[in-house]
């Protein structure tokens, strides 16, 4: 039944012409990504994608920390859908899932609340002039990974799948709490058995891991991590996931939201810190990559273009696994060649051949 | 020693089960296995004289002890005047005086 049921929520994704919305935060978790997304479904598999440098913040962040308004909110998405009805596209591309769920609750409240939409577009005008029109589609741009995981799968140069053994790598699934817990229709597969990561895994060779926490959040949570007191919290629930994965040995961990990598990364070394534990095979931590990064793994690109280089967890051991062929010295250099700056060793990254290690700093 | 960050990994707050030692709650049950019966309507809380004075609440600790969370339980059933309220109201007749006396015994003092 698991394997199955997510075919019962589909999803109609565009298939080209597409407007473009970056995140606030990805460029500067893992500026490689979005990069990686236009090269790729723009540049390899030729579809057109436009961004509008005028887009600003969703006010996502804002908006789940209780800080702005919803009509504030509202009036903002409503200025995005006015910049995208004047470029002349209806294809919402977003990079952000947080972005993806607000702007499907915004069309939703809309929806059911009509007045709301009148007092919106009301605003608008009033402060910019502008007018809009709904998009005819909005996808998170892991669905439009997704809707082309075929094309790409016969592009492939680096299979998910162990050089060295034949065996496919175990992949754990993470997907952002914004896809579909919000609205499970707008999610291939639903809230419960969301399918658009696993579906790109099983397309590129890999195998995916069903574990007992693979639906709980990343910790990211926004006044989870935001308030600093807080952050306990945050870091046990990737503490519970970890714990809950690490069983089942997985290779890496694949995600599709903004905070979702960044938290499962940068906990592994904070944990790693605090009680010495690490999660991954030989005493080192589990890499975590966006599916972008892993998309452009398998298509060939070098990983330090993609911007591996900027995880806290070294993903050498999954490049080697996977064997592609990459430049130790060169991941420190910018795109420029210049010397970005190498991090100090820490002890999520330090084979000491057990699980238990507590560095004495 | 190990980094401060400023903040700890919060413990989490749910019982687990497959972790839990039994040990204690098991010797409780073996002593009184009409525990078992327990239907859990808190008629001993709410009729309860030291409750009405204090945080006390005899249904959550025996609860709690019997799924093998014992932290605080001795101290929690210290505060029992033994008046015995709690046995006349009882629907399935538990001798609940001896509960808070054996789970006592059984965990003694250090808890």
């Amino acid at each position: 039944m698991k394997r199955t049921s997510w075919q019962e929520y589909q999803k109609k994704v565009a298939d080209d012409d597409y407007y473009y919305v970056r995140s606030c935060i990805r460029q500067n978790f893992f500026p490689g990504s979005e990069k990686a997304f236009l090269n790729i479904i723009g540049g390899d598999l030729g579809r057109s994608i436009y961004e509008n440098p005028e887009h600003t913040t969703c006010t996502g962040i804002g908006y789940h920390s209780d800080i702005v308004p919803m009509e504030t909110t509202m009036t903002v998405v409503a200025r995005q859908f006015a910049l995208l009805t004047e470029s002349g596209r209806e294809n919402l591309a977003v990079s952000c899932i947080t972005s993806f769920g607000l702007y499907t609750e915004m069309l939703e409240t809309w929806h059911e609340f009509p007045e709301t939409e009148e007092r919106t577009r009301r605003y608008l005008k009033e402060a910019t002039g502008r007018e809009f029109r709904k998009p005819k589609n909005v996808a998170h741009t892991s669905d439009i990974m997704f809707h082309h995981r075929e094309e790409i799968a016969r592009k492939v140069r680096h299979r998910l799948v162990n050089v060295k053994t034949g065996e496919p790598l175990r992949v754990v699934d993470h997907i952002g709490c914004h896809y579909a817990k919000l609205f499970p229709k707008v999610g291939i597969g639903g809230a419960e058995f969301p399918h658009v990561l696993a579906g790109m895994v099983e397309a590129w060779g890999g195998e995916v891991i069903d574990y007992p926490e693979r639906r709980h959040c990343c910790g990211f949570g926004f006044r989870n991590y935001l308030v600093k007191a807080n952050r306990g919290f945050s870091i046990a629930n990737t503490h519970k996931k970890l714990e809950s994965m690490a069983p089942f040995k997985p290779d890496f961990i694949i995600t599709n939201c903004p905070g979702c990598p960044m938290f499962l990364d940068r906990w592994q070394y904070t944990i790693a810190e605090m009680e010495g534990t690490t999660y991954g095979q030989d005493g080192v931590g589990i890499p975590a990559l966006t599916y972008e990064e892993v998309a452009g793994l398998v298509m060939g690109y070098d990983p330090w273009a993609l911007g591996l280089q900027m995880h806290q967890v070294n993903v050498e051991p999954l490049l080697d696994k996977m064997g592609v062929k990459y430049d130790p010295a060169a991941k420190y250099l910018g795109l420029n060649g210049k010397y970005i700056g190498k991090p100090a060793d820490t002890a999520v990254n330090i084979n000491c051949g057990t699980q238990q290690v507590i560095r004495n700093l | 020693m190990s980094v401060n960050f400023g903040y700890t990994i919060s413990l989490p707050r749910a019982v687990d089960l497959d972790r839990n030692d039994f040990s204690v709650a098991l010797r409780v049950l073996r002593r009184l296995p009409e525990l078992e019966s327990c239907i859990g309507c808190g008629g001993c809380t709410a009729t309860c004289t030291a409750g009405a004075f204090t945080e006390f609440n005899f249904r959550r600790v025996q609860t709690l002890v019997r799924r093998g969370e014992y932290g605080g339980a001795y101290r929690e059933m210290n505060k029992c005047m033994l008046c015995g309220k709690c046995r006349l109201v009882c629907p399935r007749g538990i001798n609940t005086r001896a509960v808070v006396m054996t789970i006592k015994r059984e965990l003694g003092t250090g808890y």
